[in-house]
């Protein structure tokens, strides 16, 4: 019998290599492989999809990109980011998220099995979150120009509310409550890239946070204001508010919930948590007279049980945030500035 | 969090402020030397707290605000090289060296933009993470830029002893370290000087002691209390500062016991010894003040980098006019006093250093800047 001599062509890598993003064999093995058993049917899976009409409301559409290092931490792994801040994104808007579409830059030399991990990871949040994975895109670039793996991801959702929630609908008199506590993101990725060695003491809040909009809208349709605390932390997001809704904004600084493994790495690294990101957190301002209500659906939800009631809104102005301290000072809490820069002593 | 907690006890500080009312009298002016004990006071209000009589000024204390202008300039060139690795504590990056305020110059605005352009700028904690980069790196020559008063002089000093005991020959530092007592002398020679008390830095005195303050207390009839950085030290340092001016007393008294003993911390006084020498320093804003910083030892010279790169070293520069960096430092203006506060100067577009380091008093101000009702 006559064997074969000229080699055949590998197809079967235990990496990534430049191949899986030719648009070719490879790409397609990809998705048969490892995208289309973990985010559903292959039909669904093209390079673009068709999505049910939606009779009344309007559409939402989010997009974000996510570049985390490192790729896993305590609490999740960049998949579990890339799902829940586009869900997020569009639940803010107090619309329920319903598609999401993934793109991929992975670097030559990620592990499949690393790749696998995120996408599965990815597959449960959304199954969490109760959204479709239903179009996508891979590409791969040269080994030293991307960091393992960078994942865009758009979302699309329906507000059948009237008018949803928004950043310049803060009153005069309105309530401020979080869902529980700050900075937990931010320090887990903060404790492995410093090596603070603090296991799963600091561990990240990464959570799609759609169920616990939706209970809230459901027993207070009218929430002025909605927002994830994501990048720049509280700080960021209440001066945009502020803004944007042209008041003062007060936070009163002990009644924000603050982990103490969170405030100690804090401390530790010089980082203010208030400026801190969080992946699992939204802010919502209210009217004083739903403030109860509002906060005790938090509370009763599993993504809110330190849920808390952390300041009000006092004044008119062009957009102002005051930290009052336990010692009953106040300062002005300004934007965080660039990147979070850890102090010298 | 154990040990902070009690130190931020609001009804404990209460309660010393209370006694402080009582205790004083009359006007005094302090000034707390340190800039984290400013950023204290000014993130927990303390200053609203405190009866009018007490002015608290803002001292040198800010390592990063402090450092001249041409040492920035230095760091960006040579952070620029393709065959260097600049190493830095956080917040020195974005610090403006002089091409912000001479529009023709060459040089990059900070170390984010030297970054920007391909240089291999790196944050750590500790002068030895800079040392593991010189381990890794052996074809790059790693750059610490070692900035700081007496309290990061050892960490400093130990870096360049393990990596000479290394022989990491691809290690350096650029040292630009300044110290507090010559400070305190040139601002009390200062015709305007209004300081009436002294709130010492407790982390220095920590490695150092206090006996160099004795003199000093005694020399100026001036109380010169070792403080800390939470509220309660903070408080407390000042409640024992106006007992000193109410009575009439000159004294070094330590209120930091927990962490500073008399003598310091001996081992890292050997280290600075061996290390280092005494140099003279110009301070940026205030200007040259004698015998007020180290250098390294000639023992030491191949790992400074001012030696290993000396000929191409830029020229010394002239800071810029309109910021009043200089006067704010030596407490003769407040921040906001300065005609560019605010406008142009944020800590987005910084003019002088106390404006980007958090422990800058401008960036203080900014950041936590008064409302008045």
């Amino acid at each position: 019998m006559i064997q074969p001599t000229c080699p055949l062509p590998v197809l079967h890598y235990d990496k990534i290599v430049m191949g899986h993003g030719s648009g070719g064999q490879m790409t397609e093995e990809l998705v048969r492989d490892i995208f289309a058993p973990a985010f559903g049917m292959p039909k669904q899976l093209g390079d673009a999809a068709v999505l049910s009409k939606v009779d009344n409301g309007h559409l939402v559409f989010s997009t974000d990109s996510f570049v985390v290092q490192p790729l896993f931490f305590p609490g999740g792994n960049i998949g579990s980011l890339a799902v829940s801040g586009t869900v997020n994104d569009v639940a803010m808007m107090g619309a329920t998220p319903l598609y999401l579409s993934v793109g991929f830059i992975l670097e030559e030399g990620l592990q499949l099995d690393k790749l696998r991990q995120i996408v599965n990871t990815m597959a449960d949040t959304a199954r969490d979150a109760g959204v479709c994975i239903v179009t996508g895109d891979t590409k791969v670039v040269e080994r030293g120009h991307g960091d393992g793996v960078y994942i865009n991801t758009a979302g699309v959702g329906v507000q059948l509310g009237l008018e949803g929630p928004h950043s310049g609908n803060a009153k005069p008199g309105d309530v401020l409550l979080v869902n529980g506590t700050l900075g937990d993101h931010g320090m887990a990725i903060m404790g492995v890239r410093h090596g603070l060695n603090l296991g799963d003491a600091l561990c990240s809040d990464a959570a799609p946070l759609n169920g616990l909009v939706k209970a809230l809208l459901t027993v207070c349709p009218n929430i002025h204001v909605l927002r994830d605390l994501t990048r720049g932390g509280l700080a960021a997001a209440t001066h945009e508010i502020a803004q944007d809704s042209g008041v003062v904004i007060e936070i009163e600084e002990a009644c924000v919930p603050v982990k103490e493994t969170v405030r100690g790495a804090c401390e530790m690294l010089g980082f203010d948590v208030l400026q801190v990101a969080n992946e699992g957190k939204l802010l919502a301002i209210v009217d004083a007279s739903d403030a109860d209500v509002v906060l005790n659906t938090m509370q009763a939800h599993p993504l809110g049980k330190e849920a808390a009631c952390i300041g009000r809104v006092t004044d008119v102005s062009d957009g102002m945030v005051i930290c009052k301290t336990a010692f009953g000072s106040t300062r002005v809490m300004d934007m965080p500035v660039g990147e979070l820069l850890p102090r010298i002593c | 969090v154990k040990f902070l907690d009690e130190y931020r006890n609001a009804n404990a500080v209460r309660s010393v402020i209370k006694t402080i009312e009582q205790t004083v009298t009359r006007p005094w002016t302090l000034m707390e030397i340190c800039g984290g004990q400013t950023h204290s006071i000014i993130r927990y209000g303390l200053d609203q707290l405190l009866p009018n009589d007490i002015a608290l000024i803002h001292g040198p204390g800010c390592p990063v605000c402090v450092t001249p202008i041409e040492v920035i300039d230095r760091a960006l060139l040579l952070a620029s090289r393709d065959d260097v690795i600049l190493a830095s504590y956080g917040d020195m990056l974005r610090v403006p060296g002089s091409a912000v305020c001479h529009q023709n110059s060459t040089l990059p605005r900070d170390l984010f933009d030297v970054k920007s352009r391909g240089g291999d700028v790196r944050s750590v904690y500790s002068p030895l993470d800079a040392v593991a980069l010189a381990r890794e790196h052996p074809n790059k020559t790693v750059v610490f830029f070692a900035i700081g008063f007496e309290t990061t002089a050892p960490a400093n000093g130990m870096a360049v002893l393990q990596a000479a005991r290394e022989k990491l020959d691809n290690f350096c530092v650029l040292a630009s370290h300044v110290t507090v007592p010559p400070a305190i002398c040139a601002m009390m020679e200062s015709p305007d000087c209004r300081i009436n008390g002294f709130l010492a830095a407790g982390h220095v005195c920590a490695i150092m002691g206090v006996s160099e303050y004795h003199a000093l207390a005694k020399r100026y009839q001036i109380p010169i209390v070792v403080t800390g950085f939470e509220p309660l030290d903070l408080v407390y340092g000042i409640l024992k500062c106006v007992q000193q001016l109410e009575t009439g007393q000159y004294c070094v008294e330590n209120a930091y016991r927990r962490t500073v003993n008399d003598a310091g911390n001996v081992t890292a006084q050997d280290v600075i010894q061996k290390v280092f020498e005494v140099c003279d320093r110009n301070w940026r804003g205030i200007g040259f003040i004698p015998n007020s910083g180290y250098r390294l030892s000639d023992n030491y010279a191949p790992f400074d980098a001012e030696r290993r790169f000396a000929d191409v070293m830029p020229d010394i520069t002239e800071d810029t006019h309109i910021c009043c960096s200089g006067a704010v430092l030596q407490g003769q203006i407040k921040p906001d006093d300065c005609p560019a506060f605010g406008n142009p100067c944020t800590p987005l577009t910084p003019l002088g250093a106390t404006m980007v380091s958090s422990e800058g008093a401008c960036a203080a101000y900014y950041k936590y800047g008064r409302v008045t009702a």
